[in-house]
């Protein structure tokens, strides 16, 4: 039980090192520390320019999408040097987020099922940043259950093969500045729910594409809706066997889980940096009986999250797969940052209602507070993580379905039917 | 980096699981809280001839020269079996204080015979209700004779000897001292409480011996180390008794029937059950990090090892107050194991000192060390 290096672990982390050293943009060091909640915190220049140039770079020196092979335009590194260097490129990482759902989703699902002259068109441009993708899952009527969607794929009747996408995703992120989509679409309401769909991929610059940003509740607008009239897709586009997308979705979640390691942040150090400077009665926040003990609670939450990582990396590192008790992370990280935020305004007392430049560090308390419901709904909601435990993990019974066998057309909706 | 034992160490765990199953199902702490007997002596005479409570003794002190990952894996069985023995005061406690502050004399006296069951140590500390403090201890030594009154002390009624906490006369320096349990003016009297599976003991010296432990006047901070370091090894009980706390509502919701189903496919019990293994799953890294610390003899054993506490507590807390949950009504018969498990994982929560008092050392700990575990 140790946290040293091997001495070919220590040798990449000096080459890494020695590399990053020499190439990361450090004139925007100061910024990316002040990283504001769920950005990049750049402003002097265009943020998605710095992300893609950083991005640029890395990938001509063979640093970008480090455990993917060569020829689809990664590294070919081991599952732990990329650990490794996300350690080592630390604040320069928060320059990826961008390129998280392409890097993370969309390219181990293209790798794992498009044809071999598609991924090395398609991967390389992805890898380096310079073609951005986006994950064309959720719909107004299919969140957690994600195969209740009703975005619809009909062969065209031209005998061309192609296939006319009509329909509506909600909650993608970063669709305004994707150049390709992964998509998946009912192509059989007849079959039921998890039978009749299909995946494919899509340039977002298609005909019949219309990205809508939504005004999100904390007032910011990552995530858009995405509305399909009519988008023709050739057939050769498809991922896997026609009614087969369900599978292939599951790939695209596990890879999620795969994303080991770097560690969801539930906002602790800068908690604890705020209680040494925070005064109650004129005395620091931290000698207070009652800070002490909720600090207590977040902070064996928060290393209680990165020990976890680091039990997953051990493991990873051994050539083992890390499994969906790794489904803890989000659910801990969620839930433990709202409730951090709550607390880290109850300690600004009435101030702690203004969300301006005055506000402690920078506002980033109020933004957690307003974005962190975010964070227990996406990517599969607390109450499906619970699921995804209590089946996958300690083996109990799926719920009872009312659904399963049913030709989905057949199921009751809560809205009109839009297939 | 490699966060994980040994394929070694699991395979001695996998032993003392194999032991306990055997000589230590849920009859045997069952017994040991319906009878008179303060521990069970067979089941103790066992672990010591395994070997389990020399494991992380010295050779030369008559142990096994293993290292604490080994007795961090035994204790996570010893846990899970509800052991009704007095390992945690005989061996994280009273051998580490020896192993901490003892003379060559003193280790050589008493570490044998405690690694060999033939002596049971006793660790007391405090003296009635309120939070653990130095100005708290009232006992005192003069002539190398102690004075005072120690409850409760976890195995004190069946303990040979004691490291006692006092002071050299009303307003001297606070020290450790070794007092024989046999000798004279010792007088015992075994308590009630809330967890009869483990006894506990009033103590009170009236002019017993008592010999020097360690430096004079460092009483406190030798306690503090030695109570850090069976903090990590208690967390590693804690993870086990959680983990089978789990285990058990877990099997009891895959076969118990309600409305027609398993109880186990309402999603109030799957949930519910979900959270019991994510407070599990953190205490367990948690203890990790601990047992890492405590074995490299890492300067961040005060931090890991108020951290592994404060989370064991809170996972086993966590999983047998909602084992009785989903065992519903059964939950709650004295027939059931259930309230064992409860009765154990809120008398560990008190056992080395209440978890405000852990979480008010972490903080100050982290404070100090401004180490934020980023």
């Amino acid at each position: 039980m140790d946290f040293d290096d091997t001495p070919e672990e220590a040798a990449f982390r000096a080459r890494a090192r020695a590399w990053i050293d020499a190439n990361a943009p450090k004139h925007l060091e100061p910024e990316l520390k002040r990283a504001g909640f769920a950005s990049t915190g750049v402003q002097s220049e265009d943020p998605l320019a710095a992300s893609k140039a950083w991005q640029k770079k890395k990938a001509e020196a063979g640093w970008a999408c480090l455990h993917w092979p060569k020829e689809y335009g990664g590294g070919g590194y081991s599952p732990m040097e990329r650990v490794i260097w996300g350690q080592e490129e630390g604040v320069y990482g928060v320059l990826s987020s961008p390129f998280i759902i392409g890097h993370g989703m969309c390219g181990p699902t293209v790798m794992a099922w498009a044809a071999e002259d598609q991924k090395r068109r398609l991967l390389p441009p992805l890898a380096s940043g310079e073609e951005i993708w986006c994950q064309l899952f959720s719909e107004p009527a299919g969140g957690s259950d994600l195969a209740g969607l009703r975005t619809r794929a009909v062969r065209a009747e031209d005998g061309s093969g192609d296939w006319i996408i009509t329909g509506q995703k909600i909650w993608t992120s970063g669709a305004q500045r994707s150049q390709w989509g992964l998509l998946i679409a009912r192509t059989d309401p007849d079959a039921p729910k998890h039978k009749g769909l299909t995946m494919f991929f899509l340039s977002m610059s298609s005909p019949g594409v219309e990205v809508r940003p939504i005004k999100q509740a904390n007032g910011e607008s990552g995530f858009n809706e995405v509305f399909f009239d009519g988008v023709r897709i050739p057939d050769a586009q498809r991922l896997g066997a026609v009614g087969q997308g369900w599978e292939v979705s599951l790939t695209t979640l596990m890879n999620e889980r795969l994303s080991i390691g770097s560690g969801m942040s539930t906002g602790f150090p800068e908690l604890f940096r705020f209680c040494l400077e925070a005064e109650i009665d004129g005395e620091p926040a931290i000698n207070d009986a009652a800070v002490r003990s909720r600090l207590a609670q977040f902070a064996v939450r928060q290393s209680g999250l990165k020990y976890t990582g680091m039990r997953a990396i051990t493991a990873l590192s051994k050539g083992e797969i890390p499994g969906p008790e790794n489904s803890i992370g989000k659910l801990v990280a969620g839930s433990t940052m709202q409730e951090l935020a709550m607390f880290a305004l109850d300690l600004q007392g009435q101030a702690g209602v203004v969300q301006d430049a005055d506000s402690p560090h920078n506002a980033r308390f109020q933004a957690m507070l307003l974005r962190s419901p975010a964070t227990r709904i996406e990517g599969g909601s607390d109450e499906i993580l619970r699921n995804i435990i209590a089946e996958r993990v300690l083996g109990l019974p799926g719920d009872i379905r009312v659904d399963k066998n049913v030709p989905f057309k057949d199921i009751p909706t809560s809205g009109g039917r839009k297939t | 980096m490699n966060l994980d034992f040994s394929d070694d160490q699991k395979a001695l765990q996998a032993q003392v699981r194999r032991f306990l199953a055997e000589k230590c199902p849920p009859a045997v702490p069952r017994a040991v809280a319906e009878g008179a007997a303060p521990y069970d002596r067979d089941l103790y005479r066992g672990l010591a001839e395994l070997g389990v409570l020399g494991l992380a003794i010295p050779e030369a002190y008559g142990g096994m020269g293993l290292s604490h990952l080994e007795l961090c894996l035994a204790a996570e069985e010893l846990g899970r079996a509800l052991a009704p023995a007095p390992v945690s005061s005989s061996i994280y406690l009273v051998a580490e204080a020896l192993l901490q502050a003892g003379s060559d004399r003193q280790k050589a006296a008493w570490l044998p015979r405690l690694a060999a069951g033939e002596a049971v140590g006793a660790f007391a500390l405090v003296e009635g209700p309120g939070r653990a403090a130095p100005g708290k201890v009232r006992a005192t030594v003069e002539g190398g004779r102690l004075t005072g009154t120690k409850w409760p002390v976890a195995d004190g009624d069946s303990a040979d000897i004691a490291v006692v906490a006092a002071r050299a006369g009303a307003a001297g320096p606070l020290s450790l001292y070794l007092v024989d349990l046999t000798g004279a003016g010792v007088a015992r009297e075994a308590l009630t409480t809330i967890d009869p599976t483990r006894s506990h003991a009033r103590l009170v010296f009236d002019g017993a011996a008592a010999e020097p432990l360690g430096e004079a006047g460092s009483g406190w901070e030798i306690a503090e180390q030695v109570l850090d370091r069976a903090a990590v090894l208690m967390a590693f009980e804690q993870l086990g008794g959680a983990d089978r706390a789990l285990e058990m509502a877990r099997d009891y919701a895959l076969e118990r029937m309600a409305f027609g189903r398993p109880i186990g496919s309402f999603q109030a019990i799957k949930h519910m059950l979900a959270d019991m293994y994510v407070s599990a799953a953190l205490a367990r890294s948690n203890g990790y990090y601990g047992a890492w610390a405590l074995a490299t003899g890492a300067a961040e054993l005060p931090v890991a090892a108020a951290t592994a506490r404060v989370s064991a507590t809170q996972a086993f807390q966590h999983c047998a107050r909602n084992n009785i949950q989903v065992h519903g009504g059964m939950g709650f018969t004295w027939a059931f194991d259930c309230h064992l498990f409860y009765r154990r994982a809120n008398a560990l929560a008190l056992a080395l000192g209440s978890q405000s008092s852990w979480e008010d050392k972490l903080i100050a700990r982290m404070s100090r060390a401004n180490t934020v575990a980023a």
